[in-house]
């Protein structure tokens, strides 16, 4: 809309106004991003393998969620932050402009510098694409594609999941890191990885096998199965209950206050 | 019009202690307080009505204004603003008011105030048109010429509420919610926000309702105050109304010469006395001011006099003991 | 002295307020722990012999980390000093009798060693009575022991000095959080957070563990497990008090020169 674009252009106007800190930021985002792939490169130097995925086919896996956490971290960043908008009055502010909530959330915060990582997962794709054995044939491009938009609405959901918890409590809340951060930072290698209980709990529970294991079955060879392409599209049904929680929320927030 | 109708609303806070113990204890179960934030609370407002809000600090009157924004559900009573009810139909009722809440800016931080005014715009649909003849007006008025290129970083309090104020009413709202509008501000700047208030309200008819504690703000718009307290309204009436109900005394103030220092009679209480100066309480259910002044001076000999009326100030506070709040 | 022990009461204090953000924080250290050694001990598995540690002494590491994080991490830092920076209220700071320095260093310290002294409990409960081999076990000896803790101590030390740079750096700059991401990102990396640094090519770690990064974190926590041990372990320790006395010492000195800039210029 022609609304977000005006949003879109202050936050770049304001976020250029300390140009000096805009590079480094960018830098930095750049260099945290680094130092994940860095472990990455050093364990693979020594093994070779793990659980039987090579070094290029487990950099598939790193790029695709680095860059589904980055997109939804870019754009929905409004919501990962929104305790601090909540605390501060900004959403007593929002609820008194006549715009959708969810919207002016969105647009309360577009940080510009993530996209430092965005950068450094397409120079892994760059990389690991040829690399990896994998013939790119149009289901494939398909497969990735969709573990990187799905996984973005996944994480997207998971944001909204921790503002719609801070209606209630503002106290606690880091736990939600665990499935955010965590889920971009072990979510770097195949969660098989991890072990039987780990992949049911990523396939069951918060859905993030199903963004990144199935489809990489898929993409590197090991199922034939189609239904393994379409996985994320299934984690897309967690944006139900992430929406629903934030409905409850809201209500609850409006009856007490701040 | 504003209608207000048995408001009722009541919070649940979580207690925490000082020191470890309580901290530890704190740590194992949670202490609650409840809190009545409004007890059925009721008061119309017609159309172009300047009213004062006026109360001590955690009498309610943010959770007042809050309820009329839609921002907070009652947990009883009704609440009807032109017709809507707020927390139902936040949109449409949202885009017909203003507020100026004083500790939460609505302008952006680095860019300067024309962009923020411009988003605002977009945010409130205003016509293009109207936008340009709105803002022209009101830079007029508040004299916005060089601030509108100014970050609202760089800009002083006095500046930046006269911006607030602007960007408040680009939208042509028929209600403005003003919340401790002149804080913070030099003389200036208050007699300016003061005197633009009171033209909007005159011009456009614009309904102000109005939370202070300076009370030189209410004496020079408010028609009518509404005095709240632990959740309750407590008065609801013109100034005058309220200075009747707070008493009857006058203060004179005499310089006399001599050292025989006079002395009051009934009805006349000592407030200060310095040599040379006699402050003077009267009360004028027992005796007039001419009688006062006429057994004074038949006591000394009066060099100079004045009359002071209770301050404003000193009244609301009368008032509060009165109902202790 | 009783003015830095009453900062530290107050850290604490705080701390124990926050119940339920001490109970989601322990709930995020525990995963980051279980799910670091799972990856490991994926790897430990495909090679035994390419693991530069024990398994068991992977765990250690990996647990002692976790419960003493407050103590080595860089990510955290006192928005009040920062303010104080940024705000120009420094100048209302000198007027309080203390040495600027000193109680930066002190209060950097103070906070950590409050945060951890909560954490670290609760976390090393459940890694003791983890199953083998993903728990924490006991140290390799009273001497490896005895070694740990006196490491871990500088390690502190090393760690708030290199803050308390980061904070004097701020004298510099308008709006620094965008160096402090810098900083935290390279540390982690040069330090032993992202993976430890055993795994890194032996060339890189010749050069890693001479940097003060590597005293700050890596070496107490494989002190502990005797992964390094007999002379290489006092040596590990002189080099960290070392590195320790030289950031003191610049830091010192290079406060004093900002602080000479803000007298004369007037902040």
């Amino acid at each position: 809309m022609r609304l977000y674009l005006s949003y879109f252009s202050m936050h770049l106007k304001s976020q250029m106004q300390y140009k000096g800190n805009f590079v480094m930021l960018l830098l930095g985002q750049f260099l945290v991003a680094f130092a994940s792939i860095i472990g990455i490169v050093f364990l693979f130097a020594r093994f070779h393998q793990v659980d039987g995925f090579t070094f290029s086919e487990v950099l598939l896996c790193y790029a695709a969620i680095l860059m589904a956490f980055t997109l939804a971290e870019t754009f929905g960043r409004g919501f990962d932050r929104f305790p601090v908008i909540i605390s501060n009055g900004e959403f007593d502010r929002a609820l008194v402009r006549p715009r959708s909530l969810v919207f002016q959330v969105l647009v309360s915060q577009i940080d510009l510098t993530r996209l430092g990582r965005l950068l450094q997962a397409l120079l892994v794709f760059a990389w690991a694409l040829p690399r990896s054995g994998v013939a790119w044939t149009p289901d494939k491009v398909l497969t990735l594609a969709l573990m990187v938009f799905c996984g973005a609405a996944l994480f997207f959901a998971l944001f909204v999941v921790y503002a719609a918890l801070s209606f209630f409590t503002l106290e606690g809340l880091e736990f939600m890191n665990i499935l955010t951060d965590g889920g971009r930072e072990f979510g770097s290698y195949p969660f098989s990885i991890y072990g039987k209980e780990v992949l049911r709990f990523v396939t069951w529970v918060i859905p993030l096998a199903l963004v990144q294991y199935y489809p990489l079955l898929y993409l590197t060879g090991r199922s034939a199965n189609v239904l393994h392409m379409l996985t994320p599209v299934l984690s897309l049904l967690f944006l139900l209950p992430a929406w629903a929680l934030w409905r409850v929320g809201l209500r609850h927030y409006k009856s007490t206050g701040s | 019009m504003i209608e207000l109708n048995g408001i009722c609303k009541t919070f649940r806070v979580a207690r925490r202690g000082a020191g470890l113990t309580r901290a530890v204890r704190a740590f194992v179960k949670r202490d609650y307080q409840v809190i009545e934030a409004l007890k059925d609370v009721s008061f119309r407002i017609p159309d172009g009505q300047m009213v004062g809000y006026i109360g001590p600090n955690g009498a309610g009157k943010s959770t007042t204004i809050k309820v009329m924004c839609g921002v907070l559900t009652p947990d009883s009573g009704t609440c009807v603003i032109d017709g809507r009810t707020p927390w139902l139909e936040r949109k449409q009722h949202v885009q017909h008011i203003g507020a100026v809440f004083g500790q939460r800016s609505q302008l952006w931080w680095d860019v300067p105030v024309g962009d923020s005014m411009e988003l605002i715009r977009d945010i409130y649909r205003v016509d293009k048109i109207d936008f340009r003849t709105r803002l022209d007006e009101l830079t007029e008025l508040l004299q916005l010429q060089d601030l509108l290129t100014t970050p609202a970083r760089s800009l002083s309090l006095g500046q930046r509420m006269r911006c607030e104020l602007a960007a408040s009413l680009l939208h042509a709202p028929r209600i403005l919610f003003l919340d401790e509008p002149t804080i913070g501000l030099d003389a200036v700047s208050k007699l300016a926000v003061r005197a633009f208030i009171k033209r909007l309200n005159q011009q456009h008819g614009t309904t102000v309702l109005l939370t202070t504690h300076d009370m030189q703000d209410i004496e020079a718009l408010a028609q009518r105050i509404l005095l709240i307290g632990k959740g309750r309204i407590l008065l609801d009436g013109t100034m005058q109304d309220l200075k009747a109900h707070a008493g009857t005394d006058k203060t004179l103030i005499f310089t006399y010469a001599g050292d025989n220092a006079p002395v009051p009679g009934p009805g006349m209480t000592i407030r200060e006395h310095t040599p040379g100066r006699l402050t003077v309480a009267v009360d004028t259910a027992c005796i007039s001011v001419a009688q006062a002044i006429a057994q004074i001076s038949a006591q000394a000999e009066i060099t100079d006099m004045e009359m002071a009326a209770v301050s404003a100030e000193e009244m609301v506070a009368g008032l509060y003991r009165e109902y202790q709040i | 002295m009783s003015a830095y022990l009453s900062l530290f009461r107050i850290r604490f204090l705080h701390n124990l307020q926050y119940r339920t953000a001490a109970l989601a924080g322990l709930a995020t250290q525990y995963a980051w722990g279980f799910m670091r050694l799972l990856a490991l001990r994926a790897f430990y598995a495909e090679n035994p012999a390419a693991f530069p540690l024990t398994f068991a002494q992977a765990a250690d590491y990996v647990w002692l980390q976790q419960a003493f994080l407050a103590l080595y991490t860089m990510w955290d830092y006192d928005p009040d000093i920062i303010e104080s920076v940024r705000g120009g209220h420094i100048a209302y700071d000198l007027v309080r009798p203390v040495d600027m320095y000193a109680r930066w260093f002190a209060t950097t310290m103070a906070r950590r060693v409050a945060r951890a002294a909560l954490r670290c409990a609760p976390i090393l409960l459940v890694a003791f009575v983890l199953p083998d081999p993903m728990r924490l076990h006991l140290p390799a000896s009273m001497l490896a022991f005895a070694l740990y803790v006196l490491s871990t101590m500088l390690s502190v030390g090393v760690a708030s000095a290199l803050t308390t740079l980061v904070y004097i750096a701020h004298f510099q700059l308008l709006n620094f959080s965008g160096l402090r991401l810098m900083v935290a990102a390279v540390v982690d990396m040069l330090s032993g957070f992202t993976i430890p640094l055993p795994f890194y090519p032996q060339a890189l770690q010749n050069v890693l563990n001479l940097l003060p990064f590597a005293s700050m974190h890596d070496l107490p926590l494989r002190l502990y497990s005797g992964h390094i041990a007999g002379m290489a372990a006092v040596q590990g320790v002189a080099l960290q008090a070392f590195w320790l006395a030289m950031l003191l010492l610049v830091g010192h000195w290079w406060m004093g020169r900002q602080l000479q800039r803000v007298i004369v210029q007037g902040g």
